[in-house]
């Protein structure tokens, strides 16, 4: 077999029992891997509670992975999120990926539950359930520092342990799988690490193919401003796009009352780059290298983070950023929710959050003590128990991450319909919004935004599959990882093929969705949105969202994605997709 | 109609790449709309409902391009493979298609981001608008004719034009615009404010087009102004720079320029190091042609005259020069700033040209215009 390993790392925390499993290659084809395949085997058990022991965890990585495509070492996470009851996943970076394929892995299913702390150690076809009973409440860096030597690590930290609901998956210490709280469900597992170890090689079906194509690739990305320009994200990390959020009025302030933040000039990507002095750091097999860690071993705050530590909480001090940051990653917690969690809790209790009680709170959240407790349910939960709902700027329970809708409706309608809840990746359309890429559209229409959307979202959902950064999507296509698809595994697609795979997997999560009682009704934004403006600034001007306009792009989205009326799945669509309807599950995967 | 399907269509006209009432554009929400009634609506309907995109151009191209783009299709063995810089890097190649039906379209379209189908005319979608498609049709059309006259040169010079090709080729240039002129005069330096500079910006970005030495989305434009250089946004139109022009301090401390033109950095290493102030790089299209038209036999590098050429090449002395687009390893900013320090401009092999100035566009401009006039009387000498 080309590409994939076809093989998947099945354990059972309950009997502390792990095996081989066979993939079926029919299923390897039909959802590639990554996300697509998370996905598949996660829909027979998705209407479980996400902490019943049969819930899954997964573990998948893509064809692409281990071998010389560019920036393709990513891998997706995937159960059911404890925070928003969808689907939840993230797609993460690091090596572990790598590891995985090179243990001869295309993915591992997590089931079970075991009676003490425990972890998982891979090396190569040896799966081994060890007693992590000492790593309690350990922190991340810690417990990777006592991990040296086997391999690349993916470890939960106190927060997960202490039922934070956005909980994280830290790999390899520094790169998060940040959202939708997987985290905890790992930990509701009482599993705190997994290590993988491998020495295989992947076979790649034409590697003169996958030369050629590779230097398309490679080709485009040293065209793209974004990645490769003086002020692209190689070169500043994500953060590159704080001073643009801020110059299109559309940086989220003091919990999205305000769109712009009077202090950002001092503290964006330059700033923290001109006091950190941090090196480029990345995944593996990726020459973009936008993540950015000091010599330390601290990471710099990807954009998200930077935005809303500073922005969303009104917080001047440059050095708070990097602490939450940090606090965050060691405790594995997801900096977006956190940060927006805090920004709801600033205004509901009407107190402006000081540098230091940032600190402090994050902590308490980690640790679940005092307030904390209640914060580490998330914003929507939190604000819910103080009859105050509206303030909590999330979509199906997810905090919204640092782009304000008003500032781009192609985001308003993205952020509604993403089916892990808010999300700026599933449809991505900051790129052609705000980044002009593959060209610009007008942000404050939206005018042909539905298709737009869903087509971003099924680009998304095929490249998260392969698995290849979506940044790389900033330059090239699915036209250009066709064909590197193509020479790794051999089989014949096209761009437009792998983008019908990642219409089959957004319509897969849509059905596990609507499994679990999700409908259009779930598709909406904060009532904010539609009620107040942002900032005035010369030529620009950001306005609510007209709800009418918003309404009916959402209609136009459900016809585009070939839902009903409300936002359901329709079986003879599922069906045309190679979908079968979804079963009530029963015992074991 | 969908306002926007009117716009596109205007800009194929008013650019000469389409004859009024030929373009057919279709985008697609959650309904379908067309610019107008037409027999083939049949096929961009079953097209439009088995691929994931959401604007379909499909148009005879005006002329001279019909001639050209009809005869490399017809002699083609399926896809034509134009060796300029957009194609090398955006579109790869130019597939053909002799049949008009979904099936056979579809499965091109399933692979490149166009089609050309002789006698029928460009086929190109767009994914996020329809400019993405008016873009490629651009390109398909910039590159057809790019190669066509770098084709026929090179027969030309071998003694390979039979009676077809010469009879085509002089029917061709007699289609061609007329040389550029200009007797005027564009906004003079020194600028004083940021307006006044973005105003001198749009002004000479607009000439660059009307003159015809950038098609399309291409091209680029800047002007360092005190401490900032101001410099056209990625995938903008020169003649709609707007609201498009990116302030970019030269000590980095803003990462706004994140949506600058792909050439940033080659326009920030001719300022830094040359005195040079004003910038102005355009795709005039006998100059790229030129730039390609290299009688070295056995070099070394042939085949790779984009990335590294190791001889010192010119036409009528305005230096040639190797490198691509942006910031990689064999970045035309390693080229173009030093070989422009002392000449009028610099041709980029297979790409376009740059042109500098200290006080304002005055001089870039009246240049670019001179290049191209000059490569154009270059290549009809070379031809003979």
């Amino acid at each position: 077999m080309y590409g994939w390993c076809g093989k998947i790392a099945r354990i059972n925390l309950s009997d502390q029992t792990g095996w081989v499993d066979a993939a079926d290659p029919d299923i390897l084809k039909t959802f590639i891997g990554g996300r697509g395949l998370s996905g598949y085997y996660l829909r027979e058990k998705i209407t479980l509670d996400w902490n019943h022991p049969d819930m899954p965890l997964l573990f998948f990585a893509g064809p692409l992975v281990n071998t010389r495509s560019p920036t393709s070492g990513r891998m997706t996470i995937m159960s059911r999120s404890p925070l928003t009851a969808t689907v939840g996943d993230s797609s993460v970076g690091g090596s572990f990926a790598h590891q995985l394929k090179k243990a001869g892995f295309d993915g591992i299913i997590i089931t079970g539950k075991s009676e003490t702390l425990c972890g998982i150690e891979i090396q190569d076809q040896t799966i081994r359930i060890v007693d992590a009973a000492h790593f309690t409440g350990r922190k991340i860096g810690e417990v990777h520092s006592l991990l040296k030597g086997r391999g690349s690590t993916a470890i939960i930290g106190p927060a997960g342990e202490n039922g934070v609901l956005f909980s994280s998956i830290i790999v390899d210490r520094h790169f998060a799988a940040g959202r939708t709280g997987i985290g905890r469900v790992a930990g509701s597992k009482n599993l705190k690490y997994l290590t993988v170890k491998g020495t295989g090689r992947t076979k790649v079906f034409d590697p003169e193919g996958l030369r050629s194509a590779r230097e398309d690739v490679f080709r485009l990305a040293a065209a793209s401003p974004v990645l490769l320009g003086e002020y692209g994200i190689s070169r500043f990390g994500t953060g590159a796009l704080y001073d643009l959020m801020d110059a299109r009025r559309m940086m989220p302030t003091d919990n999205f009352r305000k769109t712009r933040f009077g202090n950002a000039s001092r503290m964006n990507a330059y700033a923290f780059k001109k006091k950190y002095s941090p090196k480029k750091a990345g995944c593996r097999g990726c020459h973009i290298l936008c993540k950015k860690i000091t010599e330390g071993r601290t990471s710099m705050p990807e954009f998200e983070t930077m935005s809303h530590f500073s922005a969303l909480l009104d917080n001047r001090d440059i050095d708070a950023v990097v602490e939450a940051n940090r606090i965050c990653n060691e405790m594995g917690m997801d900096t977006i929710s956190a940060a927006a969690t805090l920004a709801c809790f600033s205004e509901i209790s009407k107190k402006k959050l000081s540098p230091q009680k940032i600190v402090s709170l994050l902590r308490d959240i980690g640790k679940s003590k005092g307030i904390g407790a209640e914060l580490g349910k998330g914003a929507m939960i939190y604000a819910q128990g103080c009859g105050r709902s509206d303030l909590a700027m999330a979509v199906k329970g997810q905090e919204l991450p640092a782009y304000d809708p008003r500032g781009a409706y192609g985001m308003a309608l993205a952020y509604a319909t993403s089916s892990r809840g808010g999300c700026h990746l599933r449809a991505y359309p900051i790129s052609h919004e705000i980044l002009r890429k593959p060209v610009a559209t007008d942000r404050f229409s939206f005018k042909g935004k539905a298709r737009m959307i869903k087509i971003g979202e099924d680009l998304n959902a095929a490249a998260d599959s392969l698995t290849a950064c979506k940044f790389i999507f900033f330059a090239a296509s699915l036209e250009e990882y066709a064909r590197i698809y193509t020479a790794v595994t051999g089989m014949k697609t096209s761009g437009q093929d792998l983008f019908e795979t990642g219409e089959r997997i957004n319509y897969n999560e849509r059905m596990m969705n609507a499994a679990n009682g999700f409908s259009g009704k779930d598709d909406d934004l904060p009532g904010r949105f539609f009620k107040s403006s942002g900032e005035k600034d010369g030529s620009i001007q950001i306005d609510p969202i007209d709800r009418a306009a918003f309404l009916t792009a959402r209609s136009n989205y459900y016809r585009a994605r070939k839902l009903d009326k409300n936002g359901m799945p329709v079986p003879k669509v599922a069906r045309q997709l190679g979908l079968e309807p979804l079963t009530i599950p029963t015992g074991d995967l | 109609m969908n306002q926007i399907l009117r716009i596109y269509e205007d800009k194929l006209i008013k650019n000469g790449l389409a004859e009024p009432g030929a373009p057919l554009l279709g985008c697609l929400d959650a309904d379908l709309e067309w610019n107008r009634t037409d027999m083939d609506f049949v096929v961009f309907e079953a097209i439009f409902k088995r691929l994931h995109i959401n604007s379909i151009i499909f148009s005879r191209p005006a002329e001279p391009y019909r001639s050209i783009i009809d005869y490399l299709a017809e002699t083609s063995n399926g896809i034509i493979t134009p060796q300029d810089c957009e194609t090398r890097t955006f579109l790869h190649d130019l597939p053909v298609s002799f049949q008009f039906l979904p099936d056979e379209i579809t499965s091109i379209l399933k692979k490149r981001k166009s089609i050309i189908i002789p006698g029928r005319g460009i086929i190109t979608y767009g994914m996020v608008g329809m400019e993405q498609a008016y873009v490629t049709y651009a390109s398909v059309c910039f590159a057809c004719f790019i190669k066509f006259f770098s084709d026929l040169l090179w027969d030309a010079k071998r003694g390979n034009i039979d009676e077809r090709k010469r009879n085509l080729f002089d029917g061709v240039v007699k289609r061609l615009d007329s040389p550029g002129a200009f007797h005027g005069s564009l906004m003079k330096g020194p600028f004083n404010s940021a307006d006044s500079v973005c105003e001198a910006i749009q002004e000479a970005g607009r000439l660059t087009v009307e003159h015809r030495l950038v098609d399309s989305y291409f091209g680029n434009i800047s002007f360092c102004h005190g401490q900032t250089l101001y410099i056209s946004q990625t995938g903008s139109s020169l003649d709609e720079l707007g609201g498009c022009i990116d302030p970019c301090p030269l000590d980095g401390s803003s990462c706004v320029p994140i949506t600058a033109s792909s050439e940033l950095p080659a326009h920030l290493k001719i300022v830094q190091t040359t005195g040079y102030r004003a910038i102005l790089h355009g795709h005039p299209k006998f100059s790229v042609i030129l730039s390609m038209d290299c009688d070295i036999e056995n070099c070394k590098c042939r085949g790779a005259c984009h990335l590294k050429c190791p001889h010192d090449r010119s036409v009528r002395g305005i230096p040639i020069v190797s490198g691509e687009v942006g910031s990689g390893p064999h970045s035309l900013c390693n080229t173009v700033p030093e070989a422009i320090r002392n000449e009028s401009g610099v041709i980029v092999y297979g790409h376009g040209v740059f042109t500098a100035g200290k006080t304002d566009f005055n001089q870039p401009f009246k240049n670019l215009i001179k290049i191209e006039n000059n490569c154009r009387e270059e290549y009809f000498d070379r031809i003979g």
